[in-house]
């Protein structure tokens, strides 16, 4: 559709339709596969998440291995410090992986009844990054904490042949 | 599709802080791999888990691609009273898994 408007208006020459058919083509083929999260969208995220609270920098531990061969079932402990009582204590955790293709891994619900600011779970890596985690304080406050890795073998990527 | 498992303590005292683990079977699609034939596999994944106890939710998580497949997860709660902690996953076919624990406060 799109291709024949081109020939109605511009009345191009086969040859030059061709071409131009072919350079639209390579553009198509020099995209990467899925758009990755950029600076841009990590920070979109947070506001999203936190609104324009600034993150204070301390207070949460994140236990990830400096290096996995493959990206595809990472280990993650987070720790925020809190004394977890009913005036005191974490609502949220935001984990956010920039070098993936979508900035935001997971949030985890606390609240007063968690005893104990403390999650484990498991994460999928594109590739070599640094995970970010933040915790929303019962105050008001964020607190935030990193940890890098380096993925040998990035998730998604070998799924393509995967069974 | 494999039951849910989870490990709770059967008793605790009361204020005690009990760790909680979960793991289920899931294939957890991202959404951004390709099969063999180069088209693009549909996201497929658990996007909420929450925990119950007595019907009152004392943890929630919300999740991303990012997590793996069979998605495990640990934490924790204070034994309150003795009752029943449910714990349900929600995925992107509106599937609930669900299973339940109880557990004695002495």
């Amino acid at each position: 559709m799109k291709c024949t408007l081109i020939w109605q208006t511009a009345r191009l020459s086969r040859r030059t339709l061709l071409q131009r058919l072919g350079a639209a083509g390579m553009l198509v083929v020099l995209r990467p596969a899925g758009a990755w999260a950029t600076k841009e969208t990590v920070q979109q995220a947070i506001r999203q998440l936190i609104g324009a609270r600034e993150p204070q920098p301390g207070g949460v531990t994140l236990r990830l291995p400096k290096i996995a061969e493959t990206g595809n079932s990472v280990p993650l402990t987070i720790t925020a410090d809190s004394p977890m009582t009913p005036e005191d204590h974490v609502l949220r955790i935001h984990v956010f992986v920039e070098g993936n293709p979508e900035p935001v891994a997971a949030t985890y619900h606390l609240g007063r009844r968690a005893g104990k600011a403390e999650i484990s779970t498991r994460l999928r890596l594109a590739r070599s990054q640094t995970v970010l985690a933040l915790a929303e304080m019962s105050d008001g406050s964020v607190r935030s904490g990193t940890a890098s890795i380096v993925v040998t073998l990035g998730a998604c990527v070998e799924e393509v042949w995967g069974n | 599709m494999a039951e849910p498992r989870v490990r709770v303590p059967s008793t605790a005292k009361q204020g005690e802080i009990i760790e909680i683990k979960t793991l289920l079977s899931h294939p957890m699609e991202t959404g951004h791999s390709r099969d063999v034939y180069g088209k693009l596999i549909p996201r497929y994944i658990i996007h909420t888990f929450t925990c119950t106890y007595n019907g009152e939710e004392v943890f929630r998580a919300d999740w991303h691609p990012a997590i793996a497949a069979n998605p495990y997860l640990a934490f924790y709660t204070v034994a309150t009273e003795s009752g029943r902690l449910r714990f349900e996953w929600i995925d992107d076919k509106d599937t609930v898994y669900a299973t339940e624990a109880e557990i004695t406060v002495v």
